[in-house]
């Protein structure tokens, strides 16, 4: 025979794990609630002020093609921001409804690291490598977009990297090699053929 | 991506390592041994499509085949596995086996096989002697098959011949073939020996032609495993030399000179050197440049394995493409007498590294990667948009750029395959593209994306537009033969 205390005991105990769980259950949904959604946008405000013309290379796919396009957007002033503004406003294009080369939507721009001497490094994130279609035009239409776009519009680009989550990668989506760095010279012979 | 069926799993780190390095170590014996090695079974293929060669299984005493392998190069082929059933589909016919079973269901209707059926990881493997009357229930058409020699002529495919001895001094025998022929050529004292591994040669009336010549008096036929052999005995040593696109070969003593001098480089279109009587040559191939180096294309099937490219259609992936394209090219470029190896001539997975690095061991004189694509119309070919310079190491060659003092010749190869392209009416661009490993490829190196003729992506499965590209493509490479076979 159990003693009585000993039962109640027990029972105290096992609604107590029981009100505990419920709580904290309850607990568990509130901190979902109200934790914010992945957040994909850049870390940097959008710059504001006087605008300054660039040159954007833009990809279209239809036609299999890159076009040298004229555009006003606002620029800072450091070198850095400079080119992470600028093929942000490359990406916008690719980003929008009508794109003529559509990318993966929250593909972004993490970062473009500057090291001298002229090298660039652009650190895309995840979404946009591996949201990326496949094959050799799209791949390449994407990359040398972006490496004519930086190096055209900043002097003293000779050489790009491509990282992907600030990791190497060997390639894009299966075709366009990330693994080595990129001469600007050979891209803007290849972006003379695409024209 | 392409879901897989619903059979397949994905494979352990170990599991997928394993079989990463068996698929090199397939591609490798492959490439060392392309007529498969003395002990290896095969057996050889021809169609109107494509001739190859597979490799035989021994299981409990007898013959099997993958039955897939054997189906893959003919058109589409769909297999499904589910549990102990395997089911196939090749174009509109569909077969049935169950594992362990002698009876199948081919196009609804029961179907016995003279052994049991196999299924061994997802593969179905049929006894190799079943084929000759299980093929025409599913291709619809004529399959012959000569058992004892492991050859299997599908459709009225067969290459025949005529040999007749010209009595001048020195005499000479001409062999004309119904269609261009590409042997592997040995001489040995009184003997020249012509393996043909991938042409449908048949046996002539008798196997043992006579001449009735003290330098040439006869010759022999035979078959076995997979390859004929023609034996053309001499009384003195011979040499063979190949006209007419190869569709002649033409036999005649050796000159003297060979006997007291080295072997000279043979001119264009010459298939054998020289060799001195009483020595043993070894294999002369059939291709040979002015130079005296070997033209040898090296076709690679991009993806492969768990990479499957670009996801085409929902049931095409680019690997199945390429691996279609690259079988067609081998055949047309081989039938212009000229030595291809196909890389990748399985589902396997290789890397850019072991592809690039099989190339140039190979020593190549031409690299062609093999692409396909859902977007645009026609065929791109790329060369190699090179990477920043490295620096080379004395005479150790920076990898990322090593194509970097070939990069001419690739940009006369892809114009030369461009403009064989527009001459059959196929849409053609040519690209620089930062497409691995064309930069790492110590030899001409192009890649060619193959792009549906039209709107329809499925219209790149048709098989005349694979051959009217393939034709194109070994046109541009065999019109440049002399210019890439110039030593660098």
């Amino acid at each position: 025979m159990i003693p009585r205390h000993l039962v109640i005991g027990m029972g105290v105990m096992l609604v107590a794990v029981f009100a505990m769980g419920i709580y904290a259950g309850r607990m568990r949904g509130r901190v979902a609630q109200t934790a914010p959604a992945a957040d994909t946008r850049p870390v940097a405000p959008p710059p504001s002020g006087p605008t300054e013309q660039v040159t954007l290379y833009v990809a279209y796919d239809e036609a299999g093609i890159l076009r040298a396009e004229a555009a006003r957007i606002p620029l800072p002033s450091a070198r850095q921001q400079r080119a992470e503004e600028l093929l942000r406003a490359l990406l916008e294009i690719y980003l929008a409804k009508d794109s003529p080369h559509p990318l993966a939507p929250g593909a972004d721009v993490r970062a473009v690291y500057l090291v001298d001497p002229g090298l660039a490094v652009i650190d895309v994130n995840g979404v946009f490598a591996n949201g990326h279609r496949s094959g050799v035009l799209e791949e390449e239409l994407t990359v040398t977009s972006m490496i004519q776009t930086l190096s055209s519009n900043i002097p003293g680009i000779l050489r790009v990297k491509i990282l992907v989550d600030g990791k190497d990668r060997d390639t894009l989506a299966g075709h366009a090699d990330l693994s080595a760095f990129y001469d600007t010279g050979a891209v803007a012979q290849a972006v003379g053929q695409m024209e | 991506m392409v879901p897989g069926p619903s059979t397949i799993q994905r494979p352990s780190p170990v599991w997928s390592g394993l079989r990463r390095v068996l698929a090199l170590l397939l591609v490798v014996l492959n490439s060392i041994l392309p007529a498969g090695s003395a002990d290896e079974k095969r057996i050889a293929v021809y169609s109107a499509t494509a001739h190859y060669s597979l490799p035989v299984t021994d299981r409990g005493g007898r013959e099997y085949v993958g039955l897939l392998e054997v189906l893959e190069p003919l058109g589409t082929v769909i297999s499904h596995t589910d549990g102990i059933h395997w089911k196939v589909r090749y174009n509109n016919a569909e077969a049935e086996f169950t594992a362990n079973q002698n009876r199948a269901k081919v196009q609804g209707r029961d179907f016995d096989l003279t052994g049991n059926f196999l299924l061994e990881s997802g593969r179905g493997l049929v006894p190799a002697n079943t084929l000759g009357t299980l093929l025409p229930r599913i291709l619809g058409g004529a399959v012959t098959l000569n058992e004892s020699s492991r050859r299997l002529f599908i459709g009225n495919v067969a290459t025949h011949f005529t040999a007749q001895l010209s009595h001048t001094t020195p005499p000479r025998l001409v062999m004309n073939f119904s269609a261009p022929v590409n042997p592997t050529i040995a001489t040995e004292p009184g003997k020249l020996r012509m393996s043909f591994t991938r042409e449908p040669v048949v046996a002539p009336g008798s196997p043992t032609l006579t001449f009735g010549d003290k330098n040439i008096p006869s010759a022999t036929y035979s078959e076995n495993n997979g390859t004929a052999e023609l034996t053309v005995n001499g009384g003195v040593a011979l040499m063979a030399s190949f006209s007419n696109d190869g569709r002649t070969i033409t036999i005649a003593p050796a000159p003297q000179q060979a006997t007291t001098q080295p072997a000279q480089a043979p001119p264009a279109a010459t298939a054998s050197s020289p060799v001195p009587p009483g020595t043993a040559a070894p294999f002369v191939p059939a291709a040979v440049s002015p130079s005296g180096r070997r033209f040898y294309a090296v076709l690679d099937a991009s993806h492969g394995g768990d990479d499957r490219g670009v996801a085409l259609a929902t049931q095409l992936a680019e690997k199945d493409v390429t691996l279609a394209i690259a079988r067609r090219l081998r055949q047309e470029l081989e039938s212009r007498g000229i030595a291809t190896l196909v890389l990748r001539d399985s589902d396997a997975n290789l890397t850019f590294d072991q592809r690039a690095t099989l190339a140039n061991t190979a020593r190549a004189m031409v690299y062609i990667s093999v692409h396909a694509a859902s977007n645009g119309k026609g065929v791109r070919i790329y060369t190699a948009l090179l990477p920043a310079a490295e620096e080379n190491n004395g005479p150790f060659v920076a990898w990322n750029t090593a194509q970097t003092q070939y990069l001419t010749v690739s940009q006369a190869a892809a114009q030369g395959v461009a403009s064989q392209l527009q001459k059959q009416q196929i849409q053609v661009r040519t690209l620089a593209a930062p497409l691995r490993p064309l930069n790492n490829i110590t030899a001409a190196a192009v890649a060619v994306e193959v792009a549906p003729p039209g709107s329809d992506v499925m219209d790149l499965n048709l098989v005349a537009y694979q051959q009217n590209v393939a034709s194109a493509v070994a046109n541009g490479i065999a019109a440049l033969r002399a210019q890439l076979g110039e030593p660098r």
